[in-house]
């Protein structure tokens, strides 16, 4: 059999979207952020809305994802994201209009913009990638590290009393009158990935309804800041972010 | 029929805004400025041009809707007031840097910190040379008049928009809280996403269609080399301004054996100054900056060679003066004469000034 | 033409209205203006002033030192004003609550006790009003039929019906000034 025989169209299992594009991605092995990728680019393909969503990416890890996904882009500076997604949002109101960030960015930096984006009703998809450490930047402490946890900022654990708590931000946008869909969710085992899917096509079926922010979490890993493999990153995960950050939808109306 | 009214020059603003077509304002609430947009949530746009007005949380995110509704190819403005536009200058640096339109309106306030609500000039370098990190330049054009104020908000989008570069409109409360008569323009309505396209090419994001590659709004470059590029054709942009868009009223300066170089309210102050020196029998000329960049280099040089003096007369320790004795390189003498901290100078104490500066002694 | 005038008082007295109201009235017959208020904190019943300038000519500078006619509402601004009206000028004030009375000779003076009269009146509201016409009977700068489109245009519509209440507040003032010898 050669190779021609086995691409025909009727033998295909599995194809990339094509929303997602060629470019290699620049992350490092195991890490969370090519699997959301994925995700948005296939729920963007599914729901036909490539030629209207316009995204906003952050300063973080996913800072080139404009390079991934192939849609209109608007970088925004460490932590405006919610701003610029505002912008974009009210002067165009029949596109589609999501956030890219993580956890500096959307819970410690741009906590007010999250807020305030949130409560006022933005019709806007909130994508939130919180794995407790600052990747980019080399592994020093986020807002949502745990108590114990190392990073390079606080290299003997994270010690509340001296560097703060870890910050539930999900659960403070859930209290707010603008959001109508809060969750938080992984993508450490197939059955958590399909899951994640599937809260992210609600979440933009509710901008398309006008139905105010939808906020979605997802718990990741981050390896290389974690330092471990990604195998043990996982594990590591479920064992000590998910207590902390349990899975689930935190508000649905 | 001329449609002449009497407002405050923030409300001139506003109303300027909606005429010439804004598609939206963002804008967080700071004295002396407040009344742009009180009036704009008065006239209620939304209901008429379709214009988005929006009460932000700061200053920081309104200019960051800015640079989301300018990176969507829209008329999009924000104003504060000094203190304001300082935490600004992170958004204008993206936006410079995104190479996109808007319009920043600041009515400028005293400082340092937060200073005083009454009116200075003090903010003329953060405008003029930048104000946040980077090698980049905003456009910046000083109203001297209500009538100014209204004229210079589309003067200011066609600019922005003919060089894809943030625009300022520096006032300062003077201006601002002043009334005058005014005429304002016919309303004009509001572009749609074609026009945009066929009038200033197909770089916005408005949604990747099938017949173009998607669009991308960013100022983040990791190559040095592709950075440095960057940075050229930047600095070419400022060239061609510099070239191009200097504008200047001069005021008695034919026989003008001694100049003063003021600009905005400063400069309305001078005029005074000049009737007075005049009927003393001194022969002074002003020379009013209406774009502060570019700034007008060679008419202040020209200018230079026929005055005996000049003094560059601003409601700061001096700012201006940097520039103006730049444009002069030392062909005459070239002094500052200022007040500041909300204080404003009397035409004059101007002209004392100039008298003791080259007059006297 | 050209008439530089300061109106000085405490917040609430109507300084800036009145100012806007004389303002207008330039504007209906056709003279370039400008109205410059003090702003800020001090509006908050603190003093409050404002610049006026009529002129047939474009006006210069907004902002002045020394004018051609200043109104003078309390004690503080008496303190602050008397020595900047220039030469020759005029300065009109209110008698209430004046302790040190303006003592220039080079500058004509009125008084106005518009305070008092506005209580006679039962109508608090309208003292600016007398103020003005006292104003208007001493410097005729512009027409009563102009005040009066200039009301009009400074007042929003519903409160059009207070007009014939300000124009006999205005034509009271032209009646009650006094030149001070």
């Amino acid at each position: 059999m050669d190779i021609k025989e086995i691409i025909k169209e009727e033998n295909i299992v599995y194809k990339k979207t094509s929303v997602l594009t060629d470019k290699v991605m620049h992350y490092c092995p195991g890490c969370t952020h090519g699997v959301v990728h994925k995700l948005v680019a296939e729920v963007i393909e599914e729901m036909g809305l490539q030629e209207k969503t316009i995204g906003v990416s952050p300063v973080g890890c996913s800072v080139f994802l404009y390079d991934y996904i192939d849609i209109d882009w608007q970088e925004a500076a460490h932590g405006r994201a919610p701003a610029l997604a505002t912008g974009i949002k009210r002067l165009m109101p029949d596109k589609v209009v999501f956030t890219y960030q993580g956890d500096g960015d959307l819970a410690a930096i741009g906590t007010a913009e999250t807020i305030h984006a949130c409560n006022r009703d933005e019709n806007i998809v909130v994508i939130f990638i919180n794995n407790g450490i600052y990747g980019m930047t080399g592994g020093q402490m986020a807002p949502t590290t745990l108590p114990g946890m190392k990073a390079s900022t606080c290299p003997f654990g994270r010690e509340p009393g001296q560097d703060g708590h870890p910050l539930k931000i999900t659960e403070i946008v859930a209290q707010l009158p603008g959001t109508t869909f809060v969750t938080r969710q992984a993508c450490h085992t197939p059955a958590a990935v399909r899951k994640t899917k599937k809260v992210l096509k609600k979440a933009f079926e509710n901008q398309i309804n006008k139905r105010g922010t939808s906020f979605v979490e997802v718990v990741a890993t981050c390896n290389s800041g974690w330092k471990m493999s990604p195998v043990k990153a996982n594990e590591w995960m479920e064992e000590n972010m998910f207590p902390f950050y349990p899975l689930g939808d935190i508000k649905d109306i | 029929m001329r449609e002449l009214k009497l407002m405050k020059g923030n409300e001139a603003i506003a109303e300027a805004a909606i005429r010439c077509g804004t598609d939206g304002y963002f804008g967080y609430p700071i004295t002396p400025q407040s009344e742009v947009m009180e009036t704009l949530m008065a006239e209620q746009p939304w209901k008429t041009t379709g214009m988005v007005v929006l009460q932000a949380e700061s200053e920081i995110a309104s200019i960051n809707m800015v640079y989301g509704g300018a990176g969507c190819g829209k008329k999009v403005m924000t104003s504060s007031s000094s203190p304001g536009i300082s935490l600004m200058q992170e958004g204008l640096t993206y936006i410079a840097g995104a190479e996109l339109p808007c319009v920043v309106v600041n009515v400028v306030r005293g400082g340092p910190g937060l200073g005083t609500i009454q009116p200075a000039q003090s903010d003329y370098f953060q405008a003029v040379k930048g104000g946040g990190h980077g090698d980049y330049k905003l456009i910046t054009l000083a109203p001297a008049s209500v009538q100014e104020m209204a004229d210079f908000v589309e003067l200011a989008f066609d600019l922005a928009f003919k060089y894809r570069n943030p625009a300022m409109i520096l006032s300062d409360g003077v201006i601002g809280q002043m009334m005058e008569k005014v005429e304002l323009k016919p309303q004009k309505p509001r572009m749609t996403e074609e026009e945009i396209i066929e009038k200033y090419g197909d770089w916005a994001t408005t949604g990747k269609t099938r017949n173009r590659n998607r669009n991308i709004i960013t100022s983040v470059e990791l190559s040095s080399e592709n950075m440095e590029n960057f940075n050229h054709k930047l600095q070419a942009k400022y060239k061609k301004m510099q070239e191009e868009e200097v504008r200047y009223e001069s005021i008695n300066c034919d026989d003008a054996e001694y100049l003063l170089v003021a600009y905005g309210s400063s400069a309305r102050i001078c005029q005074k100054t000049v009737e007075l020196a005049r009927a003393q029998g001194i022969k002074v000329g002003l020379l009013r900056p209406i774009t502060l960049f570019p700034f007008p280099e060679k008419p202040i040089h020209e200018l230079a060679k026929q005055t005996k003096g000049i003094l560059s007369v601003e409601m700061s320790a001096g700012q201006m003066v940097e520039d103006v004795k730049l444009s002069v390189n030392g062909i005459t003498p070239v002094e500052h004469y200022g007040r500041f901290g909300g204080i404003i100078p009397s035409p004059a104490e101007v002209l004392e000034a100039l008298k003791s500066n080259f007059l006297e002694g | 033409m050209t008439e530089e005038i300061i109106i000085a008082g405490f917040g609430g007295q109507g300084v800036l209205s009145m100012g806007k109201i004389l303002a207008y009235s330039g504007v209906m017959q056709d003279l370039e203006v400008s109205w410059m208020p003090s702003y800020g904190p001090e509006m908050r019943g603190g003093t409050a002033n404002v610049t006026v300038i009529l002129s047939d000519d474009k006006i210069s500078s907004p902002v002045l030192h020394e004018y051609d006619t200043a109104i003078i509402l309390n004690q503080q601004s008496m303190d602050k004003f008397e020595s900047h009206v220039k030469p020759g000028g005029i300065l009109i004030y209110d008698g209430n609550g004046i302790t040190h009375h303006p003592t220039r000779k080079d500058i004509t003076i009125y008084r106005i006790d518009a305070t008092e009269e506005a209580a006679r009146m039962r109508s608090a509201k309208t003292f600016n009003m007398i103020v003005l016409g006292g104003y208007l009977k001493v410097n005729p700068v512009v027409k009563m039929e102009n005040v009066i489109k200039g009301l009009k245009k400074s007042l929003p519509e519903r409160h059009h019906h207070l007009i014939p209440m300000n124009e006999k507040a205005i034509n009271r003032g032209m009646e009650i000034i006094n030149k001070v010898e």
